[in-house]
């Protein structure tokens, strides 16, 4: 059967969408035997990602089990994960 | 397991039978195109180095040429100088007789221009295209190949498809006791971690923290965000959103064995196994590196599509979703997505690629070789006049 949406860890708070999927729409993503569903809030565009669980400001954001970044706004559940919320941690001579 | 190369009388074995016309300075590099066309059956590389390093960057441009001229897909190289550079011939033709490479040279100043060092050229390069066309394929064990991985225009969904798939025949080719390079040390910022954890000594883990420490500086030193450079605007759209979810997605290509050890840009690994070669992500600097350090194959994974080939060496390119594996068909060898579409797995492309390898190392032409990609680059480090 063709996925719908990816979860590569346990750990992880977000999963990453493999077609485009609609806002309004309900998700189920697998996370090993059992099931996570969401419903989406937003358009997610192949590829990109979305919230597993609201997420507070400042709250580290784990995909592959490690750590991508760090919430820059509050994000619900269903929302759209990507550069308009959430910063790098690395390589940021801008802070230096 | 073996596959079928060209026996070196270093010693060594090539996957292909090149003969290679190689200006050691942007002076000569008119010239030896000229002298390249002239002479159908060469391949030529141009460059705008040779001259004005300085220091460490020197040594690094050295060891760059003379690494490249000395790949075993290489039979004999024309090497083409002007005469008054800073990198001559002669400073290459040193290298590559203790890597034992059959070499010829001409000086421009020397010749008393460029007519007749064309014709000079030719006449020495036709003498090495005879002596390579002597050369026949044997079998050669598979643990005489070395494997570079390189990811570029890359999307989400190469940390999932193509990226793991690659690892995955990395591993086997491991297990046969070959030998696989991972590159592109800004794309292990954020992952270090993840490759400490398999590193084969504390040395081993201490290098990797240190060339990740020193590519993280440059961003430090210019002030500014790394994104929009690392991941490019390109990789931003795809999905990738960090620097560190891109190196997550990007160290998966290496496979999951042990690092035996990192070595410098365009430097020999002593090592079989997993070697990490320090570099940046540029895809046509890391190809031009990991050829230096010995690859004879590369393969590079992709997922917003990129033509990119090698001048000396073959680039099996694999789509990390159908999309772009339909979209630039002519450009694909391999499609990872149909693990998306859930018609394969990462174990079953993984045996496909490294079958891929056996046959493309045998003489299988690839995808970027059909359609005549040469794509050739070295870096500067910053140290020029």
């Amino acid at each position: 059967m063709a996925l719908e949406a990816l979860l590569l860890n346990p750990k992880d708070n977000v999963a990453t969408a493999v077609r485009q999927l609609e806002s309004g729409q309900g998700v189920i993503i697998k996370n090993g035997q059992s099931n996570i569903d969401i419903v989406l809030l937003e358009i997610i565009p192949s590829g990109h990602k979305f919230a597993l669980r609201d997420i507070e400001q400042g709250e580290k954001i784990i995909k592959y089990g490690e750590v991508i970044g760090q919430a820059t706004t509050r994000i619900n559940e269903g929302e759209h994960v990507h550069v308009h919320n959430v910063e790098g941690l690395r390589g940021r001579g801008d802070r230096q | 397991m073996n596959f079928m190369g060209y026996r070196r009388a270093n010693g060594t074995a090539g996957t292909r039978n090149h003969v290679l016309v190689f200006p050691t300075v942007i002076c000569a590099s008119a010239t030896a195109d000229m002298i390249s066309r002239a002479v159908p059956g060469t391949v030529v590389v141009t460059h705008p180095h040779g001259c004005g390093h300085m220091g460490i960057e020197t040594e690094h441009i050295v060891r760059s040429m003379s690494g490249f001229c000395a790949n075993p897909n290489v039979a004999g190289v024309l090497l083409v100088g002007l005469g008054c550079e800073l990198i001559t011939p002669q400073v290459i033709a040193e290298k590559l007789a203790a890597y034992g490479q059959r070499y010829e040279v001409v000086n421009i100043q020397e010749e008393g221009g460029t007519t007749a060092t064309v014709e000079k050229g030719g006449l020495l390069v036709k003498k090495l295209l005879k002596e390579a066309s002597k050369a026949v394929r044997e079998p050669v064990d598979i643990s005489e190949l070395t494997v570079g991985t390189n990811c570029g225009g890359s999307d989400t969904f190469s940390g999932l498809t193509a990226n793991p798939a690659l690892g995955n025949a990395c591993d086997r080719l491991v297990a046969e006791g070959g030998t696989a390079i991972l590159s592109e040390t800004p794309e292990m910022i954020g992952a270090e971690q993840v490759l400490a954890r398999r590193a084969a000594s504390e040395s081993v883990k201490k290098r990797i923290y240190e060339i990740t420490s020193a590519t993280e500086a440059l961003a430090f030193k210019a002030g500014v965000d790394i994104r929009g450079s690392e991941p490019s605007p390109g990789n931003i759209e795809g999905g990738l959103t960090t620097l560190e979810e891109k190196s997550l997605g990007a160290v998966l290509k290496g496979g999951t064995t042990e690092i035996r050890e990192v070595v410098d840009f365009a430097e020999r690994p002593s090592e079989k196994g997993l070697v990490i070669m320090d570099g940046p992500a540029h895809d046509a600097v890391c190809n031009t590196g990991m050829i230096a350090s010995g690859a004879q194959v590369i393969v590079f994974t992709t997922g917003r599509g990129t033509p990119m080939g090698a001048p000396t060496v073959p680039v099996i390119k694999v789509a990390t979703n159908s999309r772009i594996y339909h979209h630039m068909k002519d450009n694909m060898d391999i499609n990872a997505g149909i693990i998306l579409d859930g018609t394969g797995t990462i174990e079953s492309i993984g045996e496909r690629i490294f079958q891929e390898i056996i046959e493309v190392a045998s003489g299988k032409s690839t995808r970027a070789e059909i359609l005549g990609h040469h794509e050739f680059a070295i870096h500067s480090l910053g140290l020029s006049v």
